[in-house]
């Protein structure tokens, strides 16, 4: 399973590699890992269903414990079914929608392959700490998707917001998942399912867990970052933020649902949240005018709805989540696919400027009305028939008939919008002229068709769906039930709903010309983006007032306190046990004698220095002279490392000081903390000199560690120098790190270099435009040619 | 000399039309581009461009002995990124041999990747993070080679420390360098 996932990521490198030449065949190739991501998920699929699924597992860190796992069971393959089914139809679309080979399709065929595996590995995981690094991975893909060539201030904000709320919410979901995994003693799922933990901090887990499945799965009050997430490109919108990655969060509770089967208001919660969620989507759709912004809310709304079920921890619930996860992805999908071929043909996607386009494209009519009436739930769909058992199960008295009512509502509204959306994309408008549409490609239509025929079969082949389904809820639930999925259970109230859940639907689209204009006038008290603002805007006040604060900009200071500290923390220390030093030599070898003056009068040399560059050199001279100090003391290595080192400071000093004046000035105000300046660096002197001396008689031994690395190196490493041994290998982890911090570093210090030199050029040219603009009203020539220039 | 020398008052930067039509194809004294005589010295930049390649060779021996001898990627990075150095202290920012072709971030990018999958590499193989192994193979003409697999991460070390100072040139050295030039110019 690892191979599988991995090859997503590998094909998707190479494709970002070769995409500068094919960039037609790129997503036909694109598609070929997803595709063989279902194929190996079908082929598994009886024996998931009996119960004995495929299981990889690697340990990549033993002594940290940690591992890869991954479980192909009944969620997973549901799960798999949408994300590589959909996942190959739209990237099979991508090479319509993207016609002609520009930058954003070489990029976009790369990312959404490495999207698909991730949410591929997202799936199957059975590590939460897995999971959780895949959950991540998919929030930076979502980030880059949105963001694209990050050339519109419009796309890198709604990027920015996706990628904050979804981050804050994974963090969250974090420390849930060491909270859980710590109290529990094991952070495989398999095992936690099998044996449900509870207690407090169980609990508490929980409530962190579902922060990250609400901020993913764009439930309220986190909602705002999906609707925004709609700038990215149609297929784009129709694979992340509707079929796959947004039910992650749906996906991560249905997941946890055995596991926190002891938290007893953990369905309150979901269902709380979830009916809110579907409410407030609902309404919002009903008021927009662009196709894909409603269907953005519709998605909100519908995920809201999951929400709700994947939270229910009862068997028909549960049944019902996994029909309505196949049915919504099923039918999104495709309504997605078809708004992006009408934006794509006709060049807009505004209700109040399309008309007659059901006469323009019947096919792709048909193939909206298909999925809309999944949608709306009307028989013989899937999504009829999930509605039907999500009715079902909250059938009861209380606070259950409260949440049947919520999910009746929310039910009305969807079919409302839903009648918005085919009404206000294909209708023939009184008065409206009919707009113009190229014909659409019938590659172009195929996915989507694909998607609309399965919103049709998965309802009609019901047994089959239920199949899947139930296996599912038995093994989430814990139980099994005598309710099934089906078209028909007799006349009873889950009918009678979606009778009139249908026919009031209807009616409130008909009266929402009338509704939007009440609407319009309710006072909105609470508004998501707006909050959203503000808390990022005192977030960045907050950040410059404290950066201003605690970043004086003064090196003198700096320098100070991070003397002071050095002398207060092991200066102390030091003083207090003050061991007598012991075997105090003048010398080891008479060569040192001289390097040690030169050092010394090198150092009062600096101390007197009156140029800047005259110091420079001074110093360069100290260090040479150590680096002399370790050749006589028998250290090759160190000793040209030193050199090398210190001829590049050197280097970077001098170059430096071309900006510098040639001499040291001291201000007045310099003048009068000179003494504290003094007094400082004298002590700052005499804790080093003695600390060297206290540390280096304190070991007359050769330590153990470097006795086990000498031993080692030749068999262990192969190394015959053992200073490089222990670079590469003893402890290589410390050099990788040391050199992504080098890395950070270098990359840190030149954009500060590089981004002031730029923005004094900037300021260069205003002041030489306004100069301009004061002395002569240039004429437009001239005009035109500075611009140019 | 005078045919590559460009024509009075021709700015030192930009256009390099002058240059093409009668210099030699070779160019081993001269780049193209050259500083104002005043702070020119000839002798330093030929010395720069016969002594660059052999810095460059010994900055891989380097590299390769670190594991048997004194060197490894730290100093054997210093080394070539010194050799840049000298290069651009003979011939000044305009000289555009003294920039490699690939941009000082990728370079670092590139060390940091390689160290890093050479950490992983062993993962697969169902070693830890950041095992090494040593491989002995028998070469027709050098006799038995040993490549151990930490050599890929001093090759990582090496790649990141050129890039860093690559980058150090860049921003201080021609970077600063550039900025006194648009001030002198703007103050004329």
């Amino acid at each position: 399973m690892l191979a599988l996932v991995v090859s997503h990521l590998l094909v998707a490198l190479v494709l970002s590699l070769v995409s500068m030449r094919h960039s037609r065949a790129i997503y036909p190739v694109a598609a070929l890992p997803p595709t063989a991501a279902l194929c190996w998920a079908l082929a598994h699929a009886d024996s998931v269903l009996a119960g004995s699924p495929p299981v990889t597992r690697m340990n990549w860190s033993a002594t940290l414990g940690l591992e890869f796992a991954f479980r192909l069971d009944t969620l997973a393959l549901v799960m798999t079914l949408l994300v590589s089914g959909i996942g190959v139809l739209v990237l099979l679309y991508c090479r319509w929608y993207f016609g002609t080979p520009s930058g954003d399709a070489k990029r976009s065929a790369s990312l959404l392959l490495a999207f698909a595996g991730v949410m591929f590995g997202l799936v199957l995981a059975d590590d939460l700490l897995t999971l959780y690094v895949f959950w991540e991975l998919t929030t930076i893909c979502s980030f880059l998707l949105v963001g694209q060539s990050g050339v519109s201030r419009e796309s890198r904000r709604a990027s920015l917001q996706a990628l904050l709320v979804t981050t804050l919410g994974g963090l969250v979901m974090l420390l849930g998942f060491i909270v859980l995994g710590e109290s529990s003693g094991t952070y495989r799922i398999s095992e936690l399912a099998a044996d449900p933990p509870d207690g407090a901090a169980v609990a508490v887990a929980t409530g962190l867990i579902l922060v990250g499945a609400f901020t993913k799965s764009a439930q309220v009050p986190f909602h705002n970052w999906l609707p925004a997430a709609m700038v990215a490109p149609t297929p784009i919108s129709a694979y992340l933020h509707a079929a796959s990655m947004v039910k992650a969060g749906v996906f991560l509770v249905a997941r946890l649902t055995p596991v926190l089967s002891e938290v007893s208001y953990l369905p309150v919660v979901t269902a709380v949240f979830g009916l809110v969620t579907m409410f407030l989507g609902g309404w919002r759709a009903l008021r927009e005018h662009d196709l894909k912004l409603l269907l953005a809310y519709g998605t909100v709304s519908q995920l809201g709805f999951l929400m709700v079920l994947a939270g229910s921890g009862s068997y028909t619930g549960e049944l019902a989540l996994a029909g309505m996860l196949l049915a919504h992805g099923a039918f999104k999908a495709t309504l997605f696919l078809v708004i992006g071929i009408v934006d794509h043909q006709t060049g807009t996607r505004d209700i109040r400027e399309l008309s007659g386009l059901g006469r323009r494209m019947p096919w792709v009519t048909s193939v909206a009305v298909l999925a809309a009436m999944s949608m709306a739930g009307v028989p013989p769909t899937i999504g009829f028939v999930a509605k039907e058992a999500a009715f079902e199960t909250y059938l009861g008295t209380g606070a259950v008939a409260a949440v049947e009512a919520g999910i009746v509502a929310g039910s009305v509204l969807t079919v409302a919008y839903t009648a918005r959306l085919l009404f206000g994309c294909f209708a023939s408008k009184r008065g409206a002229v009919p707009t113009e549409a190229h014909p659409v490609p019938a590659g172009m239509l195929l996915p989507p068709a694909v998607t609309a025929l399965a919103c049709l079969v998965l309802g009609v082949a019901y047994p089959l769906t239920d199949e899947l389904a139930a296996t599912y809820a038995e093994r989430a639930a814990g139980s099994s039930g005598e309710y099934h999925l089906g078209l028909w259970h007799g006349f009873n109230q889950p009918l009678v709903f979606s009778a009139v859940t249908l026919f009031a639907g209807l009616t409130l689209a008909a009266h929402n010309a009338r509704l939007n204009l009440l609407r319009s006038r309710l006072p909105r008290p609470l508004d998501a983006q707006r909050g959203y603002e503000r808390i990022m805007g005192s977030l960045e006040r907050l950040a410059v007032g404290v950066t201003g604060r605690v970043q004086v900009g003064s090196l003198p200071t700096y320098l100070g306190i991070i003397l002071l500290a050095v002398l207060v923390v092991p200066g102390s220390v030091l003083l207090m046990r003050v061991t007598p030093i012991e075997q105090l030599r003048w010398w080891d070898n008479v060569l040192q004698l001289p390097l040690a003056l030169v050092i010394l009068v090198a150092a009062a040399g600096v101390v007197r220095a009156t140029r800047r560059i005259t110091a420079v050199l001074l110093v360069g001279v100290i260090g040479y002279g150590i680096g002399g100090m370790f050749i006589v003391g028998g250290g090759p290595d160190l000793a040209l490392t030193q050199f090398l080192v210190e001829t590049l400071t050197l280097i970077a000093f001098v170059l430096v000081l071309r900006r510098l004046p040639a001499r040291f000035t001291e201000t007045p105000s310099a003048r009068r903390v000179r003494l504290p300046k003094v007094l400082v660096s004298l002590a700052g002197g005499v804790f080093v000199g003695f600390a060297a001396l206290i540390f280096s008689s304190a070991r007359d031994t050769p330590s153990r560690v470097s006795a086990e690395y000498l031993e080692h190196a030749e068999e262990g490493t192969s190394a015959t120098n053992v200073v490089n041994a222990i670079i590469v290998d003893f402890r290589a982890f410390d050099t990788v790190g040391e050199l992504s911090v080098l890395a950070v570093t270098a990359t840190g210090v030149a954009s500060l270099v590089l981004s002031s030199r730029s923005a004094r050029r900037r300021k260069h040219a205003r002041s030489d435009w306004r100069q301009l603009s004061a002395t002569a009203r240039p004429t437009a020539g001239e005009h035109g040619e500075r611009g140019s220039a | 000399m005078t045919g590559a020398e460009p024509p009075e008052g021709w700015p030192n930067t930009g256009e390099r039309t002058w240059f093409r039509s009668d210099a030699p194809a070779e160019r081993w004294l001269l780049s193209g581009y050259s500083r104002d005589s005043r702070e020119r010295t000839i002798l330093l930049e030929l010395i720069a461009r016969v002594v660059f390649p052999t810095v460059l060779v010994f900055s891989l021996y380097l590299l390769f002995a670190g594991h048997y001898r004194s060197g490894g990627g730290f100093s054997g990075g210093l080394v070539a990124g010194q050799a840049f150095v000298l290069r651009y202290l003979a011939g000044g920012r305009l000289d555009d041999s003294s920039t490699v072709s690939m941009r000082p971030p990728v370079l670092i990018g590139t060390g940091l990747t390689i160290a890093v999958i050479t950490g992983l590499v062993p993962v697969p193989f169902g070693g830890v993070v950041l095992e090494s192994a040593s491989f002995t193979f028998a070469v027709p003409v050098l006799g038995e080679i040993k490549i151990v697999s930490s050599l890929f991460l001093d090759v990582g070390v090496y790649l990141l420390i050129i890039g860093v100072v690559l980058d150090l040139l860049r921003t201080l050295g021609s970077g600063i360098e550039a900025d006194i030039a648009e001030r002198e110019g703007g103050r004329r």
